[in-house]
């Protein structure tokens, strides 16, 4: 392999998992975005999707397209759940003890799925060959694998799908009424509750079709891989200016590059202190993040 | 600011009322357990054992059940229960019947030092434990000031029995024995493997960065490697929890190695040798005995040719394939890792160590009866377990030969003792 | 206090006293128990791991409670200060003691043990506390989430670096995974209650300053504070190195409980741990911390069946509490032991002085 195809590969791991990270920071970006929350435990909705995911495929022998819709459905009402439970009942109260909560409901998460599946994976790539072998392209003698075609391309489309919601349809126009003022649009008749309820709906159905795609690159559900996809896609969201829907994908895909080229030079050891370094580095260089602030839309 | 430190003397005694209390409180705690532990075991041993004519032996077993790493925990827990069961439903040792007084490390070494006093107070005469590396070090610096026999099923590192590993004179703590393999012997042996049978010139390692079996695997090997003449051409690492190997993988196929050493466990080895397959990656994969299992966490094609040496080949002869039919109808679930197996191990050395003290006539819980127990095992000579037979070397590691397994159509096929 | 005409108060060298030999007697007490072996080994590794916590719990507290940030690095200070006694006190000719050469001076060994103790864990605070510094100096320029997250990510970053350091130093350092092992086990029942009261002794005097003053100000509101003339960023700083520096000794305390540091001991989940306890016993309050420290390290002792289920316990508290008693069980509330016996004074014996005069 020369250096040039070697170095094409490495992009394309790099957008592989920083289109991941992408959906993932998306949800992140949305629920900061209204109610100024870190929500935490989102890194484990994708955990509770991937483990539907599971239950269905080989649990229940479900056909694996029925089964991804009920690993999507499973996350959409689980992130509905956690926020009329959780974080309704706090929305007055201090920032500190919602955040303090989200870690809470995060923690409850991983340990009740360790306590109910065990803490070993499970293994699912029999299950997800369907989605992950079919054509792959090659770039000089750089292949495109089916998984991250796959990968990259839902990724993108669930992007545009989320961009066309919140710009163009009334719901949108609402999120992002609470998201600028939150008195102000319930003195205009939008319903809080609602908008922050579908809010959390929307974050978690991508953190659900995450979940899936996390599935297909890389087949293995266990209780803890939440944490730390959820880390980093947070870390993507702030580096692309948290509350920004294109910085967070911006953001991700180049948490995803970073980790790869980090890799790529030879530092695969470092790789966890860089993403944490650059995330210091951007808060406290630019607080807001690469795409944050008034110029961008908030959601 | 006389008030000041009127205050916070007030808050001293309150801290000190705290602490007291917290004595008392852990005292009466205890003391319910004790019944909840010993009933525990009972309980295990109960179900077929004959009733103890001649009192009891009781043996710690420190074991990892809950946390990230309960599945090789649970592993060795059941593995060295079924054997001890085994044991006292054939009428115990001399007489007498095994109670396992069981605590959970969760993989922590503090939590495997207070279980371990514990332990004392519910007096265990030996332990078996602990499952990971740091737990069971901690755990040997206690039993090693009291001189009491203590067995590992799993943890591999050197330091465990020796106590400075990089020092050729280092005191050796003479009571800690283990059922497994040392790092550097599965990673000298890999590499040797590497030259002799698949003629490799050219090597390359992913390794699991925050895991001590993995490094140290690692280290041996590349060591044996420069001294064989082998060119390690590419040196890569992953941090624990990591999914995604693809750029370390990249790198790699880029050299284009003969063959790649993972020296990890099942579960990230599976998803490894997926990607590296899918990057581009040709070469032999060589593995350790945490490979074991490996073949539900790939495709066959995946895996194919794919080696790794382990204590432990299924299904190798009679004896093993007893023991699986006898884990299966105890726990109704195949064995599910080389961790079982090497629990049984540990259970047994330790069972029949006792013996001979028991034999001898000495009374548990007496630094002559631990004495006792530890020189029966280090004269263990030629007991045959599970995953061999066992002979302990100076510094008490096994020696044993190891199985070469080998990936041929999904399945963990054994090819040879190396 | 209390200053209304016609009120008793204890006068101050007696407050003194008082708390002085309470303090000492619990400390005799305490030593005999566990020198005369009253207490079994295993209790005596509670109680230390109950003192660890305590420390632990009070000093996040100043940061948590006090100055009503949420950092979330707190282990990474604890591990910088346990890798610093560790590899300070194996680097030492710590005697051993229980394997005295014939003909030393017991008495001299022993001192010499404790000295090279005391100097490991005041080595371990500050460099715990220089830690403190360098986070804390960018990282509270933050607020809020923004803080928790860089804390977090500066935790993170430490346990990285303890990982691979070696292999960039190219000596054996920390020693990587396998873990810095033969720390001294110089931990005992007694020297743990000593810090732990030398800590809640100098929190409590800090907090009670006008530093600390300025600290709660800050809590309370950051902006009003500004303009009242407290520097917000210099008290900031000097609270979250406070609570550094205790970290850091807790680090060291644990280095020679359990003899063996792995870096992965000190992971975010540490962190939140010790974030549960101080959540639990309430911010702001240094005997909840006390509190709940001792009952959340006693607690999964007394049920084993519980141990199951106690991480999931842990978060059910943590969110119920929050949804509750946002600011934990005790909220702001703090002990003060002058302060009951000037009530039960004025209660019972008050009266008749004053008829009298």
């Amino acid at each position: 392999m020369s250096l040039l195809s070697t170095l094409v590969s490495q992009v394309i791991n790099g957008l592989q998992s920083g289109s991941i990270y992408a959906l993932v920071a998306l949800g992140y970006s949305m629920v900061y975005g209204i109610i100024l929350l870190l929500n935490f435990a989102h890194g484990d909705i994708i955990m509770v999707g991937a483990y539907a995911a599971w239950m269905c495929m080989v649990n229940f022998h479900l056909h694996p397209v029925v089964s991804i819709l009920v690993a999507i459905l499973a996350s959409t009402l689980l992130g509905v759940i956690i926020e009329k439970v959780a974080y309704a009942p706090l929305r007055s109260a201090p920032r500190l003890s919602l955040l303090i909560t989200a870690i809470g409901v995060s923690f409850l998460l991983e340990n009740g799925a360790q306590l109910i599946f065990g803490a070993g994976a499970k293994d699912m790539s029999a299950s997800m060959a369907m989605f992950t072998t079919g054509p792959s392209i090659t770039l000089g003698s750089a292949t495109l694998s089916f998984p991250a075609l796959l990968t990259i391309v839902v990724s993108l489309i669930s992007m545009a799908a989320l961009t066309f919601l919140v710009q163009k349809t009334k719901l949108g126009k609402a999120m992002r009424a609470v998201s600028e003022d939150m008195g102000a649009a319930q003195l205009m008749g939008i319903s809080l509750n609602s908008t922050i309820s579908f809010t959390f709906m929307l974050g978690s159905a991508l953190a659900g079709i995450g979940a899936i795609l996390y599935l297909c690159a890389y087949p293995q559900v266990n209780p803890t891989m939440g944490s730390m996809l959820g880390l980093k896609a947070f870390v993507a969201a702030v580096l692309g200016g948290i509350g920004s829907i294109p910085g967070a994908m911006v953001g991700g895909f180049v948490i995803g590059l970073a980790e790869a080229l980090v890799s790529a030079v030879g530092l695969s050891v470092w790789k966890d202190g860089v993403v944490f370094a650059i995330l210091i580095v951007v808060l406290l260089v630019k607080p807001s993040g690469l795409l944050g602030h008034s110029t961008t839309e908030k959601v | 600011m006389k008030k000041i430190l009127a205050l916070t003397l007030a808050a001293m005694m309150s801290l000190s009322l705290a602490a007291c209390g917290g004595s008392t409180g852990g005292s009466s705690a205890a003391a319910a357990d004790e019944g909840t532990a010993s009933a525990t075991s009972e309980a295990a041993a109960g179900g077929e054992g004959t009733a103890a004519s001649g009192g009891s032996i009781k043996v710690g077993l420190m074991v990892t059940t809950t946390g990230e790493n309960a599945m090789y925990g649970n592993a060795v827990k059941n593995g060295a229960r079924l054997y001890i069961d085994q044991v006292n439903a054939a009428g115990g040792v001399n007489g007498k019947q095994i109670e396992v007084v069981e605590y959970d490390d969760k993989g922590d070494a503090t939590e495997a030092v207070t279980n371990f006093n514990r332990m004392l107070d519910d007096g265990i005469t030996a332990v078996i434990g602990a499952v990971l590396t740091g737990p069971t070090i901690a755990l040997a610096d206690e039993t090693y000031n009291i001189n009491m026999p203590q067995i590992s099923a799993s943890a591999t590192a050197a330091g465990v029995t020796v106590i400075d590993p990089t020092d050729p004179e280092s005191e050796i703590r003479t009571n800690v024995f283990r059922a497994c393999f040392i790092d550097p012997f599965q990673g000298e042996k890999m590499a040797e493997y590497a030259s002799e049978r698949l003629s490799a010139t050219t090597a390359a390692v992913i390794f699991e960065n925050g895991n001590d079996y993995s490094v140290g695997l690692k280290d041996a090997f590349v060591a044996k490697c420069e001294e064989l003449g082998i060119q390690v051409v590419a040196t890569e690492a992953y941090s624990t929890g990591d999914v995604d190997f693809r750029a370390q993988l990249t790198n790699i196929a880029g050299q284009n190695p003969d063959v790649v050493f993972s020296p990890n466990y099942y579960e990230d080895d599976g998803m490894i040798i997926t990607q590296a397959r899918e990057v581009g990656v040709t070469g032999t994969f060589l593995g350790g005995d945490g490979w074991g299992s490996v073949k539900n966490y790939a495709s066959a094609e995946d895996l194919e040719g794919s080696v790794y040496c382990s204590g432990y080949a299924p299904g190798s002869s009679d004896a093993v394939k007893q023991f699986e039919s006898d884990y299966q109808a105890a726990y109704g679930e195949d064995i599910p890792n080389m961790f079982a197996p090497l629990g049984y191990d540990a259970a047994m050395l330790m069972l029949n160590a006792i013996q001979a003290a028991e034999e001898q006539g000495l009374e548990a819980c007496t630094d002559e009866y631990y004495q006792a127990v530890i020189d029966a095992m280090a004269a263990t000579n030629g007991l045959e377990g599970i995953t061999g037979s066992y002979q302990f070397d100076e510094q008490n590691n096994p020696i044993k030969s190891a199985a070469i397994m080998r990936l041929e159509g999904g399945d963990e096929v054994f090819t040879e003792l190396f | 206090m209390n200053n209304t005409l016609g009120q008793r108060r204890i006068p101050m060298p007696t407050r003194y006293l008082i708390n002085l030999v309470l303090v000492v007697v619990s400390l005799a007490v305490l030593h005999y128990i566990s020198a005369a072996g009253i207490i079994s080994s295993y209790y005596s590794k509670i109680l230390m791991l109950v003192g660890i916590n305590i420390i632990l719990a009070v000093s996040l507290n100043v940061a948590t409670g006090y100055l009503g940030q949420l950092p979330l690095g707190h282990a990474g200070f604890m591990a910088v200060g346990g890798y610093a006694a560790g590899i300070f006190l194996k680097a030492m000719p710590m005697p051993n003691l229980n394997r005295l050469p014939e003909g030393t001076n017991e008495l001299a060994a022993h001192l010499q043990y404790n000295a090279y103790l005391a100097l490991a864990l005041v080595l371990a605070g500050v460099v715990a506390a220089i830690f403190g510094v360098i986070i804390g100096v960018p990282a509270l320029r933050l607020k809020g989430d923004y803080l928790a997250i860089i804390t977090l990510g500066f935790g993170e970053i430490i346990r990285v670096i303890l990982l691979n350091i070696d292999d960039v130093l190219g000596f054996e350092f920390t020693y990587g995974a396998s873990g810095l092992k033969r720390i001294p086990k110089a931990a005992t029942v007694t020297n743990v209650f000593v810090c732990v009261v030398i800590t809640c002794a100098i929190i409590h005097l800090v907090l009670k300053s006008r530093h600390g003053r300025a600290v709660l100000s800050i809590r309370e509101n950051e902006i009003a504070a500004e303009s009242c003339g407290v520097n917000t960023t210099y008290y900031k700083v000097m609270a979250f190195t406070l609570s550094a520096f205790f970290a850091g000794v807790a680090g060291a305390l644990y280095a020679t409980y359990v003899g063996i540091l792995q870096p992965s001991t000190f992971g975010f989940m540490k962190s939140i741990e010790i974030l549960v306890i101080v959540v639990l016993g309430g911010m702001g309050s240094m005997l909840g911390s006390v509190l709940s420290a001792t009952v959340l390290t006693a607690l999964p002792q007394m049920l084993l069946a519980f141990d199951k289920w106690r991480m999931v316990l842990y978060s059910l508290v943590l969110i119920i509490v929050m949804i509750f008693k946002p600011s934990g069980l005790l909220g702001t509330y703090d002990f003060s032991l002058s302060r009951v016996l000037e009530k039960l004074l004025n209660r019972f014996g008050g009266k008749k002085k004053e008829v009298a005069k």
